[in-house]
């Protein structure tokens, strides 16, 4: 657990869906687990979070953890803060990681470190637990591996 | 050409905007810029705005046509269109809408419309100030990846990575149109020369754009009339017909949290295609484009996409001599665009591309004959749209 977080606080919080559909995801980040969805029925994996398997159609999708290891899909570096709580942050780095063994699918997360190294696309990263003190909540960030 | 199309069976009949403002600077509601940017382009049509009886309209505008209908007393409102889906996507498709509706007789003349103060209903360039954020967005504003700039930086970002493109191509985008807008009194930033120098010393938004890689945000309100290509004949101007009109998405591209299969793209790869095939034309047919520019690594990948010129040629074809009327290959934005002439979500390309057509434009091309609009890039669903003289 780190003691601080990359960003201030002040950014919406993420709260589950009042639907349901990703209240697993949200309580395994608390656990400290990575979790994305997997069809019960075919095994394919698919993420955002959705109430169908795109490949199958079928309605049982279960939760399967991963390692937590990626690979850096595409990233940015952020320049201009467009909320408040953003104006003493920047710049701040956002990366689109594929997770080779969940399917390729992508997550998008912030990359610790000092903002202005060079980012490779293709590199590797892995998974950090943040857990946002005031909040309850927690997010999956990336460092490089 | 098939019998089962919309080709030349209709056309843009007349077309006007309000003044436009910098956002925040209309002295008057955004219900009323509408108002008057639909009456002024029935006048332009030679019709009584009581006689507009289809309505079609595009990202959520909140300026609904029973209101409108209301407030103008209209004598029938036979259609009542929105196009669903975020950004300018729907500028063109809100037109191929209201082809649709003519070719099968619901209505008699259909405005397409866009109203749009931001500086009275809340700035597109800002993340939500919300305390908590769930579904979709909540695997990304938590990070910080909150406006339109930083979801598309992305996207641009892999595409240029896939082809080895630098910054170049995004310049000459960006100053294509304010090279434009100088021709144009209409624009925003005439009378705001952008050189080489402007650009590459402006901030950083979020890599790989720079201040002028965005689009402004804007007040004011454009309008456009369409009707069938009978009717269009007996009215005020010369008809600007369309020869194709086409909207959609590619594969998944609105899978949640950046999984679209295909990333590095406008998202007008199956669009571009039915729109070549409507038309019966191909790019090298195209007289004149205006292409969206909500940031101008998407105009880049829109060109790429409607086939002007192949991922790998994009350095050598992406120049802003190509880009310019008279020495250009492809004139690009014409009036100034999103960029410099008005942020009116697009609706002033189509108003330009028709001025092309009628001769009438600011930065106008010699015997321009087919004119195209490209709206909407890497947002689902987008739109296109050729428009083509006698």
């Amino acid at each position: 657990m780190t003691a601080t977080t990359y960003l201030p606080a002040g950014l919406p919080v993420p709260a589950a869906a009042g639907d349901g559909l990703d209240t697993e995801y949200w309580e395994a980040t608390k656990r400290h687990e990575l979790v994305v969805q997997r069809c019960k029925a075919c095994q394919g994996f698919q993420w955002g979070p959705e109430w169908i398997c795109y490949q199958c159609h079928s309605f049982d999708l279960g939760w399967h953890r991963v390692s937590g290891r990626g690979v850096i899909y595409s990233w940015e570096r952020i320049w201009h803060p467009v909320h408040p709580a953003l104006r003493e942050a920047c710049p701040y780095m956002v990366v689109l990681v594929e997770l080779p063994d969940a399917g390729n699918v992508r997550m998008v997360g912030n990359l610790l470190g000092d903002p202005m190294d060079d980012v490779v696309i293709g590199s590797p990263v892995e998974a950090v637990f943040e857990d946002q003190p005031d909040d309850g909540v927690t997010l999956v960030q990336w460092r490089r591996a | 050409m098939s019998e089962n199309t919309i080709s030349r069976k209709v056309a843009i009949s007349g077309i006007a905007e309000t003044a436009y403002y910098k956002r925040g600077a209309a002295d008057r509601s955004e219900f009323q810029l509408t108002l008057e940017a639909i009456i002024a382009a029935a006048d332009d049509a030679g019709i009584d705005v009581r006689d507009i009886d289809g309505f079609c309209s595009y990202s959520n505008d909140r300026n609904d046509p029973p209101r409108i209908a209301s407030a103008l007393g209209s004598k029938d409102l036979s259609l009542s269109n929105m196009f669903w889906g975020g950004g300018g996507g729907g500028g063109s498709g809100a037109v191929a809408n209201a082809c649709a509706a003519l070719v099968a007789g619901y209505c008699k003349y259909v405005v397409v419309y866009r109203g749009l103060a931001q500086g009275q209903f809340g700035r597109f360039g800002q993340g939500s100030q919300a305390k908590f954020v769930s579904g979709g967005p909540a695997f990304t504003q938590p990070y910080g990846l909150m406006s339109p700039a930083q979801t598309f930086a992305m996207r641009v970002r892999r595409f240029m990575h896939d082809h080895h493109i630098g910054h170049e191509p995004l310049r000459a985008i960006s100053m294509a149109s304010y090279y434009h807008a100088q021709f144009n009194p209409r624009a925003v930033m005439h009378g705001r020369p952008l050189s080489e120098e402007d650009y590459d010393n402006s901030r950083w938004i979020v890599e790989p754009f720079r201040l002028f890689d965005c689009c402004m945000e804007n007040d004011g309100a454009a309008a456009v009339i369409v009707t069938t290509a009978e009717r269009a004949r007996d009215l005020k101007q010369k008809p600007a017909y369309v020869l194709a009109a086409s909207q959609g998405s590619d594969y998944r591209q609105a899978a949640g949290a950046h999984n679209a299969p295909d990333y590095g793209t406008s998202n007008f790869k199956t669009v571009a295609a039915r729109l070549y095939g409507q038309a019966g034309i191909t790019p090298r047919d195209v007289d004149i484009c205006q292409s969206y520019e909500n940031f101008t690594g998407g105009v880049m990948m829109s060109l790429v996409e409607h086939g002007f010129c192949a991922p790998d040629e994009v350095e050598d074809f992406m120049t802003l001599e190509n880009f310019k009327v008279g020495s250009g290959k492809l004139p690009l934005n014409t009036s100034g665009g999103n960029l410099a002439e008005c942020y009116m979500h697009g609706l002033e390309l189509i108003t330009e591309a028709v001025r092309q057509l009628r001769g009438t434009s600011t930065a106008q091309v010699s015997d321009a004959r087919i004119s195209m609009v490209c709206s909407g890039p890497m947002v689902q669903p987008v739109s296109s749209l050729i428009l083509c003289k006698e």
